[in-house]
């Protein structure tokens, strides 16, 4: 590994997270490097999008710690926090826009409250992120005039408005077709190959996760623990854990690994 | 089929097996007959196998597969081997799948009895719990209405100039429906029992103290509550259903600053406004009725001055600016309290009126004491 050297862009140790009494993950300890492009796997209802909101400090940990460029997040007070969140960009499952204001102003937004840019500016900017994601001329356009897709990609021009240092997606592709979502990958992998940008994205679609991801971690359902991390790629082959190498190949026969595969499949 | 009609018949072979005979076409609507007959039929014996026999069977949806179902939950419970290889390989295949995984066993919650519910302890613990929460929520509203002031805020003047429209202009034709009527019924109960001492005129005095001081002032909030208070419970509410309000966190802006300051600001705003507008037409709608009663315009209106006095006025405006901000922090904290669906949009809207209306009237209650108390 060449880039073991470099330092955690994001630190999470010994996280639990947990509504009320019920446990959701417990014991969650893994680093995102800086330039990372880090996805978050595992089943329906394993708390992929829970360890997500943890992450961006919209729910708090039961135990433990997140820690961005070495300084706690749960720690912080609220202005560093705020500091922090500035050099994020977010898209949500539904794509987050302000249903109130148009493409323009939604990308527009982040810019006028921290970029200081002035009006003329932020025009040509918004023009520029827009087209970035192939919706040149929709600025005038409010969400719910365009489609799902178009919305993903609108988000993602303004979680990228301000040029983050992380970017974080919350199932990007889910409920798109297999074109579109591979586009939106793409796209993704483009801007973070020209920014550097972390990218953190929440997925279970196996393309986008060997398309893009180069490190990653999988919470297990059953044990509510991660179970696995690293190279997806690597861990469809090489994972220790018979239902990571199962979710890597959507449960079918893989190489050598194929038999205990699907001996497990039969089990469960 | 010889006997299209559907039915079963269980049949004891020996001591440990039962034979469950399947006849007939099993299609929707075609009343097999109910399975709990099996089941009774099975506890009488003390079988160990269970074996279903579907060679005489016509056709079958899913009413066959939903019986089948039943018989193999029931065997399971009773640990007795169901065997269901004579069976149509496709319904044999739909049970495989529907039993593939184990019902789930929900965990018993703890359902309050009726006396539960009215214990006057939980209610206590309840109204207390909502009481911390609107606290919490007004503090929120303070901090961020320092901030403001300090000029650190994220306010939008844009948003507050469009929410002024929204709660002010738009909503003058209702307040004018309701005002006059107001001032109507106002007059007309007093001209009925000024009459008898025949001091009709003095309807001027009571209407016109009545509307400035409480009803003009009261039915514009409760016009606003439902209007404006359920719209932002329901504009909030929609945001924290589609993860806008999440956004807005994360991009390092504070919902309270950016959501629920122009909204607040813009109501108190223009509920003086809409409160004087309120009054005039309230006081307007007296005259009409005092006019039917014999009382000339021209006497109406010297009465009426008489009494507008400066201190009635400004109770009303000021009860108008209370109003306002109660109407807002009820409007807005259940809409950012909401719950992530549909129905609970739905919750927030009508929490947000009903607890903007019981804020208005204890408050109202609370600011006549006063007055009284000051004399004012």
């Amino acid at each position: 590994m060449t880039q073991a050297a470099s330092e955690p862009h994001i630190s999470v140790s010994d996280l639990t997270m947990a509504y009320g009494s019920f446990v959701i993950q417990r014991d969650l300890t893994f680093e995102v490097r800086r330039g990372d492009i880090f996805v978050i796997m595992g089943g329906s209802g394993c708390g992929k999008s829970t360890l997500l909101k943890h992450m961006l400090g919209l729910m708090t940990p039961a135990r433990g710690d997140i820690a961005y460029n070495g300084q706690s997040f749960v720690k912080a007070s609220d202005a560093e926090r705020e500091a922090t969140r500035r050099r994020w960009g977010i898209t949500y499952q539904t794509g987050g826009l302000f249903s109130a204001m148009t493409l323009a102003e939604n990308v527009a937004l982040p810019l006028q409250l921290y970029s200081g840019a002035d009006t003329g500016e932020i025009e040509d900017i918004v023009a520029y992120k827009l087209a970035l994601v192939g919706l040149a001329g929709y600025q005038a356009y409010y969400p719910s005039e365009i489609s799902g897709g178009m919305r993903k990609r609108a988000a993602l021009a303004r979680a990228i408005a301000l040029d983050p240092e992380i970017l974080f997606f919350d199932e990007p592709s889910a409920g798109l077709d297999p074109i579109s979502s591979r586009l939106l990958d793409d796209l993704v992998m483009e801007i973070q190959d020209s920014t550097g940008a972390t990218v953190v994205m929440v997925s279970h679609e196996l393309a986008s996760i060997f398309n893009i991801a180069n490190n990653s971690v999988y919470l297990d359902a059953a044990s509510r623990t991660m179970i696995d991390s690293g190279d997806p790629g690597y861990l469809r082959d090489h994972s220790k854990q018979a239902v990571v190498r199962q979710f890597l190949t959507r449960g079918s026969s893989a190489g050598d690994s194929g038999e205990q595969t699907q001996g497990q499949g039969n089990e469960r | 089929m010889s006997d299209p009609h559907a039915g079963f018949e269980l049949v004891h072979r020996n001591d440990s097996d039962a034979l469950l005979t399947l006849t007939g076409d099993w299609v929707r609507g075609c009343d097999p007959g109910d399975f709990s007959a099996v089941s009774s039929q099975l506890h009488l014996g003390t079988s160990t196998h269970l074996t279903a026999n579907g060679a005489a069977l016509g056709d079958w949806d899913s009413t066959l597969v939903a019986f089948l179902l039943q018989c193999a939950n029931h065997c399971r419970e009773e640990g007795i081997a169901f065997d269901t290889r004579d069976l149509p390989a496709g319904a044999t295949k739909l049970l495989a799948l529907a039993t593939a995984v184990a019902p789930h066993q929900r965990e018993p919650e703890p359902t309050p009895d009726w006396h539960e519910t009215l214990n006057p302890l939980a209610l206590l613990k309840k109204s207390g719990a909502f009481l911390r929460e609107s606290l919490e929520f007004t503090g929120e509203v303070t901090v961020a209405l320092s901030r403001l002031v300090a000029g650190k805020s994220n306010t939008r003047l844009v948003d507050f100039r469009q929410f002024c429209y929204e709660g002010g202009p738009s909503a003058l034709g209702i307040i004018t429906l309701t005002s006059v009527l107001v001032g109507m019924i106002l007059a007309y109960l007093g001209a009925v029992q000024l009459q008898q001492f025949g001091a009709e005129v003095y309807v001027a005095n009571l209407v016109t103290i009545g509307i400035l001081r409480e009803m003009g002032v009261l039915m514009t909030a409760v016009v606003m509550a439902g209007r404006t208070g359920a719209a932002y419970a329901a504009q909030l509410g929609t945001m924290q259903t589609n993860e806008e309000i999440d956004a807005i966190t994360t991009m390092g802006i504070s919902p309270v600053e950016f959501l629920v300051i122009p909204r607040l600001l813009a109501l108190v705003a223009v509920m003086p406004l809409l409160t004087l507008y309120a009054n005039l037409l309230g006081i307007v709608g007296g005259g009409i009725v005092a006019g039917g009663m014999g009382i000339t315009p021209l006497q109406y209106i010297t009465q009426a001055e008489t009494a507008i006095a400066v201190n009635h006025l400004m109770v009303g405006l000021i009860k108008s600016v209370v109003y306002a901000l109660l109407i807002a922090v009820a409007g807005c904290r259940a809409g950012m309290n909401s719950g992530r669906s549909s129905a609970a949009v739905g919750q927030a809207a009508t929490e947000a009126v009903v607890t903007a209306i019981v804020y208005l009237i204890v408050a109202d209650a609370a600011i006549n004491i006063i007055c009284q108390q000051i004399r004012f």
